[in-house]
């Protein structure tokens, strides 16, 4: 790798870092929007013009708060668990590619940081460590409610990694690479996986929905059963820092599934216009990023219309509904597969 | 059982078909409605910017009013108190000094007058128990403070302001003049 | 790369110490996901990507999860561990030590097997992996897939209430 590769990808690096902490930010926003709007009200609207400022005074008035951490609580492992959460909800931006390649005076530099031959694996391994968070943050509050949470986050994790397991090797089986980038440039046009792949989307979706804990698979948090879950005993940035993983985590899985299954960066009818290289791909950011925040409104769309499963329908739902469909989606594919190929 | 409404679905444990067992229907007619309020006209109404409309008769913070040439019109006769159902007014009588016809304009007036405002229950008794015209309801709404001592109005907050003279000629309709002249409906029988 | 490969050892072997002398289960448990974690870093600088991200999606992604569930649910404590037994300590010395004889009789036979199978840089790779599990080692592999799949729908069966 040579020093100009190596400059760029650090400055990308950091840029999609900032991306990613600015997107997650005004998710939060978005969410209070939306939700709002879902119910006739207006959201924030005091701070800034249209409220924008609000993530911001959010942020000020989290820092500012007193920090609590209980007598009986493991100190170390309490402060440990938010980070860990933090850490791998940021991990996981390193493999998506956000774009083509761009031409920089002579050099062609790629819009992903790590072409990983095995990309989606790795998403996944960060997904399946960053329950750990929330795990080791309930354990060690030493308060029942928390560790309800934690036990419940685990259990959940454990049971709907498998089902978006399944649903990824049909995927990976129509593809044939491992790699996000191959998978998003086999989908130029408008062979997006989705079409191939239906059945799968929708395990996949439903898995993403239960691994971001977000509603209505927020069981880990369920504030009408255990108060506020694992973080019931946060207090200050410590909970923010939580809150603010999951809004990563939804804005990294919108991008996994964006990747997997609409396509990435790859816009329908570009090709035709005959514009250059540079244009195509800022254009293709653009429109993944389109797609990344249709994905989050439909995070958040769902948020407020769905109520909350309760334990046994949740458990019910992951190992007798989504796991036997994956296996018939995997299966099925493989069948296509081996009398279309085989001819 | 006659229902009240013809909402109203009867709960049952049957089967469910196919159809209603992978739920995506019902998912996606519950995300149609909540797409539907998305785009409704919000019923917010941002307070300070934009009021909502009072009714007439609406009942607030309560005046005492002065008459035309200035004095209170307020005698501390303390049927506003007897009226008063929340038990939320008080007050302490006094005799009118020589030199202070300009400001009371009868021989006695009411030194402390206090309402609770939160005892209040702004049912406008004690309007109807004046004879003196003198404390009427208005369509001003009521601070909110941190503490309860504020709360407790005295005649500082209470009785209107010489340049600052309220309108209540809304309440103070010729039919409830003559409601008031009806002896069947006073207060001191 | 050759100090990548000492700090990661030392990480390794200062957590699986830790693993043994900690009294705490909980931090025995999250001792042993760290000495995973720079296990997955060895298999990474051997070039063997699949291999690294297969180990942090199945060995701690998912075993050490369910440990540190159990050992949760239990909540166990230091006061709660027993001591004990002399006998139970003897059998104790005497498995490990013939399970240590075990381990070094195996990796004596490594550096035979490494001439059998030299050394190539994209073995751990996707490809690699699958050519041989497909090709040398279909039958274990099928065997073992079937096994995995008779035991979730054993654990599903376990699950419902009514068989």
């Amino acid at each position: 790798m040579d020093l100009t590769t190596l400059i760029f990808k650090t400055v990308f690096l950091i840029i999609i870092l900032m991306v990613t902490l600015i997107v997650a930010m005004y998710s939060t926003y978005g969410e209070r929007k939306v939700a709002a709007f879902m119910q006739d009200r207006r959201g924030p609207n005091r701070a800034g013009l249209f409220g924008l400022l609000q993530p911001l005074a959010d942020g000020v008035k989290m820092f500012m708060k007193e920090e609590i951490i209980p007598l009986t609580a493991n100190r170390k492992l309490f402060i440990i668990g938010p980070s860990i959460a933090m850490t791998t909800a940021l991990l996981t931006g390193v493999v998506i590619p956000w774009g083509g390649t761009l031409t920089i005076g002579g050099h062609e530099f790629s819009l992903q940081i790590a072409d990983l031959n095995i990309g989606i694996l790795y998403v996944f391994a960060m997904v399946s460590i960053g329950v750990y968070g929330i795990m080791i943050g309930g354990w060690a509050s030493n308060n029942k409610y928390a560790l309800l949470g934690a036990i419940r986050a685990a259990s959940q994790m454990i049971s709907y990694e498998l089902a978006m397991g399944m649903s990824i090797i049909a995927l990976v089986l129509t593809t044939g690479s491992l790699s996000l980038h191959d998978i998003v440039a086999q989908q130029h046009g408008m062979h997006w996986n989705i079409f191939y792949q239906p059945l799968g989307f929708l395990i996949f979706l439903t898995c993403a929905f239960a691994e971001t804990n977000r509603a209505p698979f927020d069981l880990p948090e369920c504030e009408t059963e255990l108060i506020g879950g694992y973080h019931t005993e946060y207090s200050s940035m410590k909970l923010g820092f939580y809150l603010f993983a999951e809004y990563i985590n939804m804005f990294i899985s919108s991008a996994v599934v964006a990747t997997l299954y609409f396509g990435g960066y790859n816009m329908p009818f570009i090709d035709g216009l005959g514009l250059s290289q540079n244009t195509v791909t800022l254009l293709g950011t653009g429109f993944f990023f389109i797609k990344i925040f249709s994905m989050i409104f439909l995070f958040m769309w769902i948020r407020w219309t769905l109520p909350r499963f309760r334990y046994d329908q949740l458990m019910n739902m992951g190992w007798k509904g989504l796991i036997p469909l994956g296996i018939f989606n995997i299966l099925a594919t493989g069948i296509y597969y081996f009398f279309t190929e085989l001819k | 059982m006659q229902t009240l409404t013809n909402r109203s679905v009867v709960a049952s444990d049957k089967k469910m078909t196919i159809l209603e067992w992978i739920y995506i229907p019902a998912i996606i007619k519950g995300m149609s409605i909540t797409i539907r309020h998305f785009f409704r006209k919000k019923t917010t109404i941002s307070y300070p910017e934009q009021k909502r409309e009072f009714s007439k008769v609406y009942r607030g913070q309560h005046v005492l009013k002065r008459d035309d040439e200035g004095r209170e019109r307020c005698t501390a006769c303390g049927l506003c108190a007897v009226a008063c159902p929340a038990e939320a007014i008080t007050m302490k009588a006094a005799e009118r000094k020589p030199g202070e016809e300009h400001l009371y304009r009868e021989e006695k007036y009411a030194e402390i007058y206090e309402i609770n405002m939160l005892r209040c229950i702004f049912c406008g008794d004690c309007e109807d128990a004046c004879p003196k015209e003198a404390i009427f309801l208005t369509d001003r709404i009521v601070e909110s403070q941190y503490k309860r001592k504020p709360f407790i109005y005295g005649k500082d907050i209470l009785v209107e302001a010489m340049d600052l003279r309220i309108d209540i000629s809304a309440r103070q309709t010729e039919a409830v003049y003559q409601f008031k002249l009806d002896k069947r409906f006073a207060h001191n029988k | 790369m050759i100090l990548l490969f000492y700090l990661l050892s030392a990480i390794m072997i200062i957590c699986a110490l830790a693993v043994v002398f900690s009294k705490n289960p909980i931090n025995n448990v999250i001792y042993l996901i760290v000495c995973f974690l720079a296990m997955a870093g060895h298999y990474i600088l051997l070039n063997a990507q699949f291999l690294a991200v297969v180990h942090i999606i199945v060995y701690t992604g998912a075993i050490m999860v369910l440990f540190l569930f159990v050992i949760m649910l239990l909540n166990l404590n230091k006061a709660i561990i027993l001591r004990k037994s002399t006998v139970t300590r003897v059998s104790a010395v005497i498995t490990g030590g013939v399970f240590f004889l075990v381990l070094l009789a195996a990796t004596r036979q490594t550096f035979e097997i490494h001439a059998r199978y030299p050394f190539a840089s994209d073995f751990g790779l996707v490809s690699g992996i699958g050519k041989v599990l497909f090709s040398e080692f279909l039958l274990p592999f099928e065997i073992s897939s079937i096994l995995f799949i008779s035991a979730m729908v054993g654990a599903l069966m376990f699950g419902k209430k009514d068989v």
